[in-house]
C-alpha cells in the first residue's frame, strides 16, 4: 500500500515533465514555418477596439502633470492627453477612453496580456524593453532625465556628497539600474532603500529616513509639489541618465502601433504648422499643400493608417497640438512650471521632430 | 477468490487515483501548451538564460558581499539569504513571544491576563501589511535623526537609521519586518499555546500539584510537555505563515528574495520564469520547515510501548 502510494505521487510529476518537454518541442517546430503567428492577434486588437468604440489606456495615475486624478475625479496630464488624442483620432471623441491605473511592475504584463490597448505611463524607451519585454514604442512624448532630490539644509550639493547616504528608490523602473550604474562609475558607495509603492517611497523620504530620493526629473518636480514642505527640497543639477518617455503597444500589433505612432507625430506636426485647437477653423481653407494633406482635405493619408483622412484634424480640434498639451499640463501656469528645454520643436532648439505627412 | 477484478476494492482505489492523476496531468499540459503558444505569439522567448546576466542593480542590505556586476542568480541568492535571516530570527522570537503570551493568557494575575488578551486581539485582528506600515512609519521612522540618537547604556544607539549595537547594525527596514512578523504571528501562537494547555486534562494539574510541585514546575514538567502534542501541528502552520509573509518586505523597503525577483522581472521582462522560480523557492522553504517540524512532532508524541 505504501509503495503504490509513492508511485502514484511520482506519476503526475513524471507525466508533467514528459508532457512539458513534448509540447516544448512542438512549439519550437511549429513556430518556424508559420513566420507570422501574430497576424490574427493584430487584426483582433484593431477590431476589438472598434467594436467596443473605446480604447483602454494604461496610465500611472500617481504623477501630477503626466497622469493624475484631480479633485473632480477626472484624469489629466500629458500621458492622459495622448490617450485622449488617440481616442479623438479613432472615434472623433476624446472621452472614448477607459483609464487603468498600473504600477511600474504591472504595466508590461498588462500590455502583453492585452488588458490595456496602449500604455501611456511615463515609460522609458530602452532596448531590452523593445526586444525581450516585447513592446513596440511610439515616438517620445517627453524627453526626461533622472535626477536626485535632497533636503535643502542637508549640505548635499552633488552626487559625491551622497557617499554612504541612504537614497530612496522605487522598484520596477530604470531608475534603480541608472543609479547603480552612475554610483559605480564614480566609485561612490551608497545605500538604496527600495519600495514598490511610489507613495511609500516619497513618504519615507519625507520622514527623513533617506537623505535623497531619485526618479525622473519631471516626476521629482511633480511629486515634489505634493510633499509636506515642497520648498524645503531641492533637485541636484546633475542629470544621471537620459529617459525618453514614450507610449507603447504590444509587439505584433503593427497596424495599431502605426496608428498610435502617427497620432503622436500629428501633435508635433500641428505645432510645427502652427495649427492649434483655437485656430484650426482658419486652416480649413488653407491652400498650403502640407496643411491640406495634414488635415485630410487632400490625399488619403489617414485611410492608409486605417483611420479617417481627417484624423489629425480631429485630434487638434479636441485635444490641441503638442505645445498646447504641454502648457496645459506642465507649463508655467501649472504648479510644475517645467521649462520646455529638450521638449521644444527642433526648429526652436529642442528634440521634437515629425517625419513628413506625405 | 474468484471475484472479478471490478469488485476488488484495492483495484478501485488505485484506478481512481490514476484517473485523478491523469486529469491533473491533462490540465497541466493544456495550461503549459497555452502558455507556450501565447508567449510565442507575443514573441517572448521562454528560458532561464537571463540568470547568468549581470544584475546591475544595487541591494541595500546584504549579509554576503554583493556588487551590481554580479549575476541575477547571485542577486536572488543574496535576497534569499535576507529572507532566511528574517524568517529564522522571526521564528525564534515569535516562539518566545507566543508562548509567553499564551501562558500569560491563563495567568491568575488579572493585569497580566488582560494585557495578554488585548495584545492577542489587537494583533490577530488587524492586517499584517497595516501593522508593518505602522511599525515602519509610526515607530522606527519616528526615532530621532542619526545626529541626536538615543543612547542606552552607552553602547546601544537608537535612531532613524535603526538599532546600533556594538557588533552590528539593524536597519529600520529589517527591524520593522522582524518585529512586525514576530508580534503578528506571536498573537496566533499565543492562542494555539493557550488551547494546547487547556487541552491537558485537569487531573494532570491536580496530580502534579499533589506531588508538591511549585506552580512553575507544574507547567514546565507536567502540563507543557503534554500540551506540546497539541501545539506543534498548528504551530508548524504559523511558522510557514511567517516565512511566507516575509514577502511583504517589499512594502517597507527590505530587500528580500521577492524584492530581488521583482526587480529582476522588471529588468528582464521574464514574468513567467521569475514567478516559477519564486514559487519553487517558497515551496522548498515551506516543505523544509514542515519536514523539520514533523520530525520534532514525532519526537514529542506518546510512544506506545
Amino acid at each position: 500500500m505504501r509503495n503504490s502510494a509513492l508511485i502514484l505521487a511520482i506519476a503526475p510529476l513524471v507525466c508533467a515533465i514528459a508532457a512539458c518537454s513534448d509540447s516544448g518541442q512542438t512549439a519550437s517546430t511549429s513556430g518556424t514555418p508559420g513566420s507570422n503567428p501574430a497576424a490574427p492577434a493584430t487584426q483582433n486588437r484593431w477590431n476589438n477596439i472598434k467594436r467596443r468604440a473605446q480604447i483602454i489606456c494604461g496610465v500611472s495615475g500617481e504623477v501630477p502633470g503626466f497622469s493624475f486624478v484631480g479633485t473632480d475625479g477626472k484624469y489629466s496630464g500629458i500621458d492622459v492627453d495622448v490617450c485622449r488624442a488617440i481616442a479623438a483620432a479613432l472615434f472623433d471623441n476624446p472621452d472614448a477612453v477607459e483609464f487603468r491605473n498600473l504600477n511600474s511592475k504591472e504595466r508590461f504584463t498588462a500590455l502583453q496580456t492585452g488588458e490595456v490597448d496602449v500604455l501611456s505611463r511615463n515609460t522609458t524607451w530602452t532596448l531590452s524593453r523593445d526586444t525581450s519585454v516585447g513592446l513596440e514604442f511610439a515616438p517620445v512624448v517627453f524627453y526626461d532625465g533622472q535626477a536626485i532630490m535632497v533636503r535643502k539644509n542637508s549640505n548635499i550639493k552633488s552626487l559625491a556628497d551622497l557617499k554612504d547616504k541612504a537614497i530612496c528608490v522605487q522598484t520596477g523602473t530604470t531608475t534603480e539600474q541608472n543609479l547603480a550604474d552612475q554610483m559605480r562609475k564614480r566609485g561612490i558607495t551608497y545605500k538604496p532603500v527600495v519600495f514598490e509603492d511610489v507613495n511609500v517611497a516619497f513618504a519615507t523620504y519625507a520622514e527623513g529616513r533617506c537623505d535623497g530620493i531619485t526618479a525622473d526629473r519631471s516626476a521629482l518636480v511633480s511629486r515634489g509639489t505634493i510633499l509636506p514642505k515642497p520648498e524645503d527640497n531641492v533637485i541636484l543639477n546633475e542629470v544621471i541618465s537620459s529617459e525618453p518617455l514614450a507610449p507603447a503597444v504590444a509587439k505584433g500589433d503593427v497596424k495599431w502601433g502605426d496608428a498610435v505612432k502617427w497620432v503622436v507625430y500629428s501633435l508635433v506636426k500641428a505645432e510645427e504648422l502652427g495649427i492649434t485647437s483655437q485656430n484650426i477653423g482658419q486652416f480649413a481653407t488653407s491652400t498650403d499643400p502640407d496643411v491640406k494633406r495634414f488635415l485630410g482635405t487632400e490625399g488619403n493619408l489617414g485611410e492608409g493608417l486605417g483611420l479617417t483622412n481627417d484624423f489629425a484634424a480631429r485630434i487638434i480640434k479636441h485635444v490641441g497640438n503638442y505645445g498646447e498639451i504641454y502648457d496645459r499640463n506642465l507649463g508655467p501656469k501649472t504648479k510644475l512650471n517645467l521649462a520646455r528645454g529638450q521638449n521644444q520643436l527642433w526648429s526652436k532648439g529642442g528634440l521634437l521632430y515629425s517625419p513628413p505627412f506625405r | 477468490m474468484t471475484n472479478s477484478i471490478w469488485r476488488d476494492v484495492r483495484f478501485w482505489r488505485i484506478a481512481l487515483q490514476l484517473v485523478a492523476v491523469f486529469l491533473a496531468a491533462v490540465v497541466v499540459v493544456i495550461l503549459w501548451g497555452n502558455l507556450q503558444r501565447n508567449l510565442r505569439q507575443l514573441g517572448i522567448p521562454f528560458g532561464f538564460d537571463f540568470l547568468k546576466q549581470q544584475a546591475s542593480f544595487d541591494i541595500g542590505e546584504t549579509l554576503i558581499s554583493y556588487k551590481p556586476t554580479d549575476t541575477y542568480s547571485y542577486a536572488l541568492w543574496v535576497g534569499l539569504i535576507n529572507s532566511l535571516r528574517v524568517a529564522i530570527a522571526g521564528i525564534f522570537l515569535t516562539t518566545i513571544v507566543g508562548i509567553s503570551a499564551g501562558i500569560a493568557r491563563l495567568s491568575d494575575n488579572w493585569l497580566v491576563r488582560n494585557i495578554a488578551m488585548v495584545y492577542v486581539e489587537v494583533f490577530r485582528n488587524t492586517p499584517l501589511l497595516l501593522q508593518l506600515l505602522f511599525w515602519y512609519f509610526a515607530v522606527f521612522l519616528s526615532f530621532p535623526k542619526t545626529e541626536n540618537k538615543i543612547s542606552l547604556w552607552g553602547f546601544i544607539g537608537i535612531s532613524q537609521n535603526g538599532l546600533e549595537l556594538p557588533w552590528f547594525n539593524l536597519s529600520p527596514e529589517f527591524s520593522t519586518l522582524l518585529l512586525g512578523l514576530t508580534f503578528y504571528t506571536g498573537a496566533f501562537i499565543a492562542e494555539i499555546v493557550r488551547g494546547g494547555i487547556q487541552s491537558v486534562p485537569k487531573g494532570q494539574w491536580e496530580a502534579a500539584r499533589s506531588l508538591g510541585l511549585k506552580p512553575g514546575l507544574v507547567m514546565r514538567l507536567v502540563v507543557f510537555p503534554q500540551a506540546l502534542r497539541v501545539i506543534i501541528p498548528p504551530l508548524t502552520s504559523q511558522y510557514l505563515n511567517l516565512t511566507k509573509n516575509t514577502s511583504l518586505a517589499i512594502a517597507i523597503g527590505y530587500p528580500d528574495i521577492y524584492f530581488v525577483a521583482s526587480t529582476t522581472f522588471n529588468q528582464t521582462g521574464k514574468a513567467v520564469e521569475v514567478i516559477l522560480l519564486i514559487m519553487f523557492t517558497y515551496l522548498t522553504l515551506s516543505l523544509t520547515i514542515s519536514v523539520v517540524m514533523n520530525l520534532f512532532n514525532r519526537s514529542v508524541q506518546i510512544k506506545e510501548r
